[in-house]
């Protein structure tokens, strides 16, 4: 027998030493309390861990302490060529990672100067893939959302739905979650023989799912009664904090980047953009929030059917095509920084690029994460509400660890 | 509004000792600023009518390594009402002692959304923000000892007894 060496040297403090308090005991008023929530809390979505300064069943406020799977995105992509980032970028937003891909892919096109003369075909592939995605994201959301706040069933038919797309994309790519499929300059392979047929049964088949979930949840009366006029944000505090994507078009405004920016081939395609009106409650509440994600699961099926009509007619497969054919041998791009957003289904994915020119890896490569900003504004809104409503807000917010810690 | 009326415009407003140059081959266009000016600059940038940057897309540190010995921080400023985005860049030097930090004005008091930014920039690169009202670690533990996405970077040693630089592999515990 060989004698295992302790890998771990435990001292009682470790916990207080890598991971303090905001606020100590000492300073408390006499009324105060500090609760911890998480790091493995199930309603905390990951590994966030929340001290909550409490005054009885008030939150007084809320000190979010991240960085438990921090994985050193920004170190490693210094040292790794720009093809070979795409597989760690999935693992950014795990739930979304098409959507990722495509942002990174558009950001490193850009820098190429290949912006616009990528074939149609693989452009509309990009935006089936990504909006397929935005759905399975959405379904995470709103699945688990309802769980937080004690509703089963939602949970288990959105998983069910989510693993019929996500068995979509195991055709496609080989993986269910992590996909690396689109690369720079054109895609890992076009689509397999068939999926365009499938994808329109997959759509016929998630219309009136989706009609029976506003019924089951969304308009719910628990549901409501849990979420209306909770976590209230205003438009002002959303900008200020630089809150993006669903939370900012629940708080009224309608902006949305694929629309704005007009990537990719989206100026093509007709879809609207939904905002929250206030219809259960107050404008920008965690029921706004629930219900902007729903209408955008019903634009993003019409997104796809009209992708899938593109890609049957005017862009459709031909012997010839080569998904590979604008690969760059070699990526070196030019001496030039750039930042390069898109709307993923949490908010603005951002990423910002430096290029040196001499060398085939990133000088920089930094992650504008749209969960961390998002995160950013719980203190802001939770300030005054109860600890139960504390934790519909932390789920109204949907964020995803793996892109806050990055 | 286009980037040179922008540009014209931050320049009559402050002079050419706080606007210091156009930065080429940079998509959005930027200027680079003092950077004892970066509060005010930014702060006429949100507040101006013309300009009305409402919005702090991104906020990142850029090491420029030990041979430059130099390090920036970079603003990307957008307004949705007007749709213009602007690059704002700061230089500073990267000696780091004990006491010493290097430092920039925070930008927290115009867009509360700099507080996580800033304190992500001042935990991987060790760059203080001034007037910061909570500037602690958040990505890494509060312990660990160095900033990490620094060029010149190097693990400790040990972690509370866990061994960082996994060299070993066949033996990860020694």
């Amino acid at each position: 027998m060989t004698e295992k060496t302790l890998q771990y040297k435990f001292h009682p403090d470790n916990l207080r030493r890598s991971s303090p308090g905001k606020y100590k005991e000492e300073d408390l008023k006499r009324e105060e309390m500090i609760i911890n929530i998480g790091p493995h809390h199930p309603s905390t979505h990951g590994v966030l861990r929340l001290e909550v300064l409490t005054d009885g069943e008030i939150v007084k406020d809320v000190v979010p302490h991240l960085g438990f799977l921090h994985r050193c995105f920004e170190k490693h992509a210094e040292a790794l060529p720009y093809n070979q980032i795409i597989p760690y970028v999935d693992r950014l937003d795990y739930v979304a990672a098409m959507n990722n891909e495509h942002a990174y892919v558009m950001g490193v096109e850009k820098l190429l100067g290949l912006e616009g003369q990528l074939p149609k075909r693989i452009e509309y592939i990009r935006v089936l893939t990504a909006e397929l995605n935005r759905l399975a994201s959405h379904f995470i959301a709103m699945g688990t959302y309802g769980m937080d706040i004690g509703a089963m069933t939602a949970f288990f038919w959105l998983m069910r739905d989510r693993e019929i797309i996500l068995r979509m994309f195991e055709w496609i790519s080989g993986a269910r979650l992590l996909y690396n499929y689109q690369w720079v300059g054109g895609l890992y392979y076009d689509l397999p023989v068939g999926f365009e047929e499938r994808c329109f049964e997959l759509i016929g088949y998630l219309k009136p799912k989706l009609e029976e979930l506003e019924k089951l949840i969304i308009n719910n009366k628990i549901f409501v009664g849990r979420t209306a006029k909770v976590g209230v944000m205003s438009i002002d505090t959303a900008i200020n904090f630089g809150v993006t994507g669903p939370m900012l078009r629940a708080s009224g405004l309608k902006h949305d980047l694929r629309k704005v920016d007009g990537y990719s081939v989206y100026p093509e395609i007709d879809f609207e953009v939904p905002i929250g009106e206030g219809a259960m409650g107050t404008q920008g509440d965690c029921w706004d929030r629930m219900w902007v994600r729903l209408a955008e699961c019903k634009q993003s099926i019409e997104i796809i059917t009209q992708c899938l009509d593109k890609l049957k007619k005017d862009h459709r497969r031909t012997r010839d095509f080569d998904a590979w054919a604008m690969v760059p041998k070699k990526i070196r791009p030019k001496a030039q920084d750039l930042y390069m957003r898109a709307e993923n289904p949490k908010g603005e994915l951002g990423f910002y690029f430096r290029a040196d020119g001499k060398s085939d890896v990133p000088f920089r490569c930094k992650v504008r994460s749209c969960c961390y900003s998002n995160l950013s504004v719980l203190s802001e809104i939770s300030r005054g509400a109860y600890i139960a409503d504390l934790i519909a807000i932390v789920g109204s917010l949907d964020f995803v660890l793996g892109e806050v810690d990055r | 509004m286009e980037f040179q009326q922008i540009y014209l415009l931050l320049l009559n407003t402050f002079g050419d000792e706080v606007i210091l140059e156009k930065i080429e081959n940079s998509t959005p266009q930027g200027i680079k600023v003092n950077k004892d000016k970066i509060f005010d600059v930014c702060r006429e940038c949100n507040i101006n009518s013309n300009l009305y940057f409402d919005s702090l897309s991104c906020l990142t540190g850029i090491d420029n390594g030990p041979e430059e010995g130099t390090m920036e921080v970079v603003y990307n400023l957008y307004s949705i009402p007007y749709g213009h985005q602007l690059m704002l860049k700061v230089e500073v030097s990267r000696d780091l002692n004990k006491d010493n930090y290097p430092t920039v004005p925070s930008v927290t008091n115009i867009w509360q959304t700099a507080d996580w930014h800033e304190r992500e920039v001042f935990d991987l690169f060790g760059l203080k923000f001034d007037n910061h009202p909570d500037l602690r670690r958040i990505l890494m533990p509060e312990d660990w000892e160095g900033h990490p996405l620094r060029k010149d970077y190097e693990d400790m040693d040990k972690y509370h007894g866990v061994k960082v630089p996994y060299d070993d592999r066949e033996n990860p515990a020694v």
